[in-house]
């Protein structure tokens, strides 16, 4: 048994701590994110605010921890997304290797690569305005085409050795050989490949409600709280710098983590970079 | 090489097709009636009326698409309906602010990373290398929006340096432009630099660990001289994918940098086009952005055909 490496358990703190505080949020915060006291508007931090407070008055820790909340979730479900549409295609076209259907995923796999997440969040949004939700669709197709190369990937590889041939002889078909033998023993690859996207996820959730194609007011995301920051930066840099960190750190932690995860789930991957 | 070149041509033709089918069935198809959409709940009949016959929204969506393919082919995108200008004029007029942004991020990126991912690999394991490692770690996980706010912070309001944004107009002279882009070009080349220089890293040392790299140093070449003659040249495939792909990055980021720095480019373009709803903008710019990621890629390709062989032959 190999030691937990300490990138895994620095990541995996990093990460904790953002978790908590989305959790946390849901039942708690220090003060009513909505309530605006315009008397307490633009304050540095201080021992009431510890983040201080923005320009309605509202306390930016509270802010921060709601928005943890909103940039974990669309980053999750894009992944989600992402691997229930990927993971399939990938182990079909493996199955069905070199044949038709194999490149007809490729080929499509190559398309939406040509389609940036910000261009699919704009393509949604000109169509069905901004949200959240339309956040998690672009970010997902933006991951489906991630997840189902590194799957075709790893079952190419296994499709070559002795117990499955064996198992394709014995009669099995493709479909159940790689939901049953090739599934299980990508499943390492895809967990990596998943905090690797969860962390872009993130980023690219801020992008785009820095540029208001997120989440909608009143919900604090991390992105907007940057964009109403940005006015106001000379006077009041507290408001730019303190959900920035927030997504550093997050973004950080989970590198971190994945790279940790990586080295310490299949020493054999470590060799394959 | 003149094959892999026409069936790269071939393959570059069929995707572009494709997308702008998928394009042209989000923004055309999906809305049901585009003028109605444009115009909002509260338009009067007559006016969308007048609006679908500008558009030519009553002819088949079958021939609506091949019109504004076949207009594209010959640099006619269609008018926008808020600015009242041809598409193709508000375009290159913006392109002229965004494509330099990109391609001066691209270049600060990749003379960033070159030098300093060598160096990581050359010293791979000194505390050089580490620091190198834990600097590029910390560069991925910044959003070079929010790097972009700090810059502008220290270099334009505290130390004045730099104005905080906006930006003259190349017709104002060719430095001041250059001075007005470099904020926004760092902001977006140093997280891309902290990618490429890892990927440069890693090429490197498994370049480094190659029989011909132990011949090379066998027949008396010092470590400096094998890693600068035959390491980088071979790490060079990996490195050149990498930069192929951060165009696609760096363009959609300085859509988004932009915004920081109030810069008249394709970004401010298209999200003004998504509030005021002028759909026709918004499709000419995304099937332009596809098109510029597309374009690279086959150039990508054809640069490492080029750089390797043994690419050529494999053909697919």
């Amino acid at each position: 048994m190999r030691r937990a490496p300490l990138t895994l358990l620095a990541g995996a703190a990093l990460t904790g701590v953002f978790a908590l505080a989305a959790l946390v949020s849901l039942l708690w915060t220090p003060f009513d994110v909505t309530a605006m006291n315009i008397g307490a508007r633009l304050q540095a931090p201080n021992a009431q605010h510890w983040f201080g407070t923005d320009h309605f008055g509202r306390d930016v820790l509270s802010m921060i921890m709601v928005g943890a909340r909103i940039s974990i979730a669309v980053a999750v479900v894009a992944v989600g997304m992402g691997m229930v549409l990927g993971v399939p295609l990938g182990l079909l076209a493996a199955a069905n290797r070199g044949g038709l259907l194999d490149e007809v995923i490729m080929r499509g796999n190559d398309l939406i690569f040509a389609f940036p997440a910000l261009v699919i969040a704009i393509l949604i949004t000109a169509v069905f305005g901004p949200s959240a939700v339309n956040a998690i669709i672009a970010i997902g197709i933006f991951n489906t085409p991630v997840f189902a190369r590194v799957a075709r990937g790893g079952a190419l590889s296994l499709w070559t050795l002795d117990y499955i041939r064996a198992a394709e002889v014995s009669g099995k078909g493709k479909l159940r050989i790689s939901a049953e033998h090739i599934l299980p023993n990508i499943a390492n690859l895809l967990i990596v490949q998943g905090t690797i996207q969860f962390s872009l996820g993130i980023l690219a959730e801020a992008a785009l409600s820095y540029v208001g194609l997120g989440a909608q007011p009143p919900m604090p995301s991390w992105g907007r709280m940057l964009a109403e920051a940005q006015t106001m930066i000379s006077f009041a840099p507290h408001l730019a710098i303190l959900p920035g960190l927030a997504i550093v750190l997050t973004v950080l932690g989970l590198n971190l983590m994945g790279d940790g995860l990586r080295d310490s789930l299949d020493p054999k991957l470590r060799r394959a970079r | 090489m003149l094959r892999f070149a026409l069936q790269r041509l071939f393959s570059l033709a069929i995707s572009l097709v494709v997308a702008s089918l998928v394009i042209f069935f989000v923004i055309e198809v999906i809305p049901g009636d585009p003028a109605a959409y444009m115009l909002g709940m509260n338009a009067q009949p007559e006016t969308v009326a007048a609006l679908r016959r500008e558009l030519g929204l009553d002819a088949g969506p079958f021939a609506r698409y091949l019109a504004w393919v076949g207009g594209m082919l010959v640099g006619d995108f269609g008018t926008s309906y808020t600015y009242r200008v041809p598409v193709s004029e508000l375009v290159l007029a913006r392109l002229g602010v965004s494509l330099p942004l990109t391609l001066y991020a691209l270049l600060l990126s990749t003379a960033i990373a070159f030098p300093v991912g060598l160096i990581a690999a050359a010293r791979r394991g000194s505390g050089l290398d580490a620091g190198i490692m834990g600097a590029t770690q910390l560069g991925i996980a910044i959003p070079n929006f929010w790097f972009a706010m700090l810059l502008v912070l220290v270099f334009a309001i505290s130390l004045q340096w730099f104005s905080a944004g906006g930006f003259p107009g190349w017709d104002k002279g060719f430095w001041i432009n250059i001075k007005a882009l470099t904020l926004p070009a760092v902001a977006l080349a140093l997280p891309q630099a902290s990618i490429l220089a890892r990927v440069m890293r890693s090429a490197v040392i498994e370049t480094l660990g190659q029989d011909y790299i132990r011949t090379a140093r066998a027949k008396g070449l010092s470590q400096r001289q094998s890693v600068l003659r035959h390491a980088l040249r071979n790490a060079l495939i990996p490195v050149l994918t990498i930069i192929g792909l951060q165009f696609s990055f760096l363009l959609a980021g300085a859509i988004i940098i932009e915004n920081v720095f109030f810069l008249p480019g394709l970004g401010r373009l298209i999200f003004q086009a998504i509030t005021q709803r002028d759909l026709i903008v918004v499709e000419s710019v995304v099937m332009l952005l596809v098109f510029a990621v597309i374009l690279v890629t086959f150039l990508v390709d054809m640069a490492y055909a080029a750089a390797d062989p043994r690419l050529r032959r494999r053909g697919a």
